[in-house]
């Protein structure tokens, strides 16, 4: 059904957003099949009627930059900036919670805070990196994460979850399949959309768009990599919370 | 004893020299057992395995050749991201090579130390196997050696920030103490070296297994079940550093070693009625079918609509860490084709083109050591250096080469050691000692 590739919508970002952006749209392209699937965002549908769409982001080092959760580069700020950008009718904010060495077990200790503080509407949770690191038992790993998703569900909570980054270096040091293939399996079982962020760093340094494979400590890269990022998670959130159709604009 | 006559072997060796020989030299003829012939042909300028008549109670050359064959795959599955993996089975089903290794070093622990328990008794054959784990151990320390190589480089070079999670993380080089202890306690395994510590732990619970196995062999692959069963409800696994469990869990993975004893010691024989059955052929052809096109939505997932979501619900997730009953099946109706459409008997086995194969699953262990440091230094070439299709081509080539070329050269170092007379005492005692 969703043939389309998300390039247009990265197109029609890339168009809104012109003057502030100098990464290109096609850097962030995105085949639709590795970004959109079936799984709805209701809760997200509904609060976007209310025009006030509250996100938090549950991660670890790999949802901040420079050590920062507040960084405005890091891709929960270029989300909340994108999505601005697309959906000029809505109040839209974006909290990050990213802190390091998160096993998920722990970040789910802390989700009752949040809710209670923040009252979100979408709660997108990055995990797995750490528990991977950590050698976490995958079947435990696997527990967690249920028991995360059906916190934020009972707490009337959307969820997004995100794998791991695509790291040439560390693939043959740190055995994420395991957690991968868990976090495919709840995002199933749960119907909850997964944002593949291996396989989507992956295609875009396939593609040429970003070489992952550069041995450099400028901080560039890591810039366009959050951006991209923060972009194809906005792509993913109107698609599945159907907000295209709410604000006139469908991603077919 | 009927079932071990079948596959013993033409006595030689050992009737000759007893108790004045020592440990490492009986071992290094152990491992040749059933390649060799007696001491008079063996001063003969010719040792080729070619020349060797196949017979029933000769070594099965198909498992040197499909052991050397798991050894290439499992060489090229750690190579992450490698085009050329996309031959290796593990794309194709449930099960991969880490089955067909297992199995096969099952077999020929089963093969090899079955005689030797059954000339020398249970000591003698009993410290002949801890002796082949403390090898094994040692091999593991070496590759982790090296490993921790390749971490350190990764961490002094330069890292790009939007990897800094990933970089934080291998920070156990920041307490080597701990690290290095827990190590050596096989609690702390990198991954992708996981298959060895199985293979220890393997290894030192064979003796009480083997002589299970010689008194009721059915006994003991009962209860192997058993203990794969209880497992699988109670959920058993040793503990890892700093946290969780091992990566394959030696209580279910037990299962296919002992099967592979179980086969070897007149297990094959037994079956061979069952797998010679059409309807057992039709079953496992069929089941290999399923498998491949539930592989086949691994690599499309638009296929993933055909699947139903109560199949996916039954299937998923496949537990490799516990050799997930799917897995198991998957390299039964592997195993129960080769057997039936490749006799023992074939004279392909002793062709050239499947020589180099034969050769490196001969050096079993040292051939796997050599592909897990090749794995590392591929993938750091490739990293650092090259990349794209065509380094990867070439590094997978190279290294297989460099596998074969190793595997020959051990070869000959053997036999030209066998062939200088006994040694009193082996100087390649840790090369040499045994290839299961």
């Amino acid at each position: 059904m969703r043939t389309v590739v998300a390039a247009i919508l990265m197109v029609i970002a890339g168009v809104c957003g012109a003057e502030a952006q100098q990464i290109d749209a096609d850097t962030c392209a995105v085949p639709g099949y590795m970004l959109f699937g079936d799984n709805l965002l209701q809760r997200v549908w509904a609060a976007a009627k209310a025009n006030h769409l509250k996100i938090v982001v549950f991660g670890t080092t790999s949802s901040t930059l420079a050590g920062s959760e507040t960084s405005p580069d890091a891709y929960p700020a270029r989300l909340e900036a994108t999505l601005r950008r697309l959906l000029p009718g809505l109040t839209i904010d974006v909290v990050s919670y990213a802190k390091p060495r998160q096993t998920a077990e722990r970040m789910v200790k802390g989700f009752d805070k949040v809710l209670k503080e923040e009252k979100p509407i979408l709660a997108i949770w990055q995990t797995g990196t750490y528990d991977a690191m950590q050698g976490v038992d995958p079947k435990e790993f696997l527990l967690s994460v249920t028991a995360g998703v059906e916190k934020l569900r009972a707490a009337g909570v959307d969820v997004i979850l995100v794998n791991m980054q695509y790291n040439p270096r560390t693939e043959n040091i740190l055995a994420i399949e395991a957690y991968s293939e868990n976090l495919r399996w709840v995002a199933r079982e749960r119907q909850v959309p997964l944002f593949d962020r291996f396989a989507i760093m992956r295609n875009w340094n396939d593609s040429g768009a970003i070489d992952l494979f550069a041995a450099t400590k400028d901080i560039a890269i890591a810039k366009r990599v959050h951006e991209c990022i923060g972009r194809a998670l906005a792509s993913l959130i109107i698609d599945a919370g159907r907000l295209g159709a709410v604000e006139g604009k469908t991603p077919q | 004893m009927s079932e071990s006559s079948a596959l013993a072997l033409p006595d030689n060796e050992r009737t000759g020299k007893t108790a004045d020989v020592s440990m490492s030299s009986a071992d290094a003829s152990l491992d040749v057992a059933g390649l060799d012939r007696s001491r008079a042909k063996r001063s003969a300028p010719e040792r080729s395995i070619a020349a060797a008549p196949v017979m029933s109670g000769k070594r099965d050359l198909r498992l040197d050749l499909f052991r050397g064959l798991a050894l290439w795959l499992i060489f090229l599955d750690h190579i992450p991201s490698n085009i050329v993996n996309w031959v290796t089975i593990r794309n194709y089903g449930f099960s991969d090579a880490t089955e067909i290794f297992i199995f096969i070093s099952g077999y020929t622990a089963a093969f090899v130390y079955g005689k030797s328990m059954r000339e020398r008794g249970i000591v003698i054959a009993g410290s002949r196997i801890l002796r082949r784990a403390w090898q094994l151990y040692v091999a593991h320390i070496f590759l982790f050696a090296i490993f921790m190589a390749e971490i350190a480089y990764f961490q002094s070079s330069s890292v790009n920030p939007v990897y800094a999670e990933e970089v934080n993380a291998l920070d156990f080089m920041q307490r080597p103490d701990e690290t290095i202890i827990q190590a050596l306690l096989l609690k702390f395994k990198p991954s992708y070296m996981d298959i060895l510590p199985l293979y220890i732990v393997l290894m030192l619970l064979f003796p009480p297994i083997l002589w299970l196995l010689q008194r009721s062999a059915t006994a003991a692959l009962g209860l192997s079940v058993i203990l794969y069963a209880f497992n699988w409800h109670f959920g058993w696994n040793l503990k890892s550093y700093p946290a969780g469990e091992w990566f394959f869990n030696p209580l279910a993975w037990q299962l296919l070693f002992v099967f592979g004893a179980w086969c070897a010691l007149g297990g094959a024989e037994r079956l061979s009625k069952v797998l010679r059955s059409r309807v057992t052929m039709s079953i496992a052809i069929a089941y290999l079918l399923f498998a491949f096109s539930i592989a086949m939505t691994w690599h499309f997932p638009r296929l993933r609509i055909f699947i139903p979501l109560w199949l996916a619900d039954w299937m998923y997730p496949i537990d490799k860490t516990n050799l997930d009953v799917l897995r198991f099946a998957h390299f039964l109706a592997l195993a129960a084709l080769t057997v039936r459409f490749l006799p023992k008997t074939w004279p392909g086995l002793e062709s050239r083109f499947l020589r180099p194969a034969i050769l490196c699953g001969q050096n079993s262990l040292e051939v796997f050591c050599l592909g897990i440091f090749l794995s590392f230094a591929g993938h750091f070439v490739m990293v650092e250096f090259f990349h794209g299709y065509v380094m990867q081509v070439v590094v997978s080539i190279t290294g297989v080469l460099i596998m074969i070329a190793v595997a020959a050269l051990i070869s000959w170092y053997k036999s030209s050691e066998r062939g200088s007379g006994p040694p009193k005492r082996a100087p390649d005692a840790d090369l040499a000692g045994g290839q299961v």
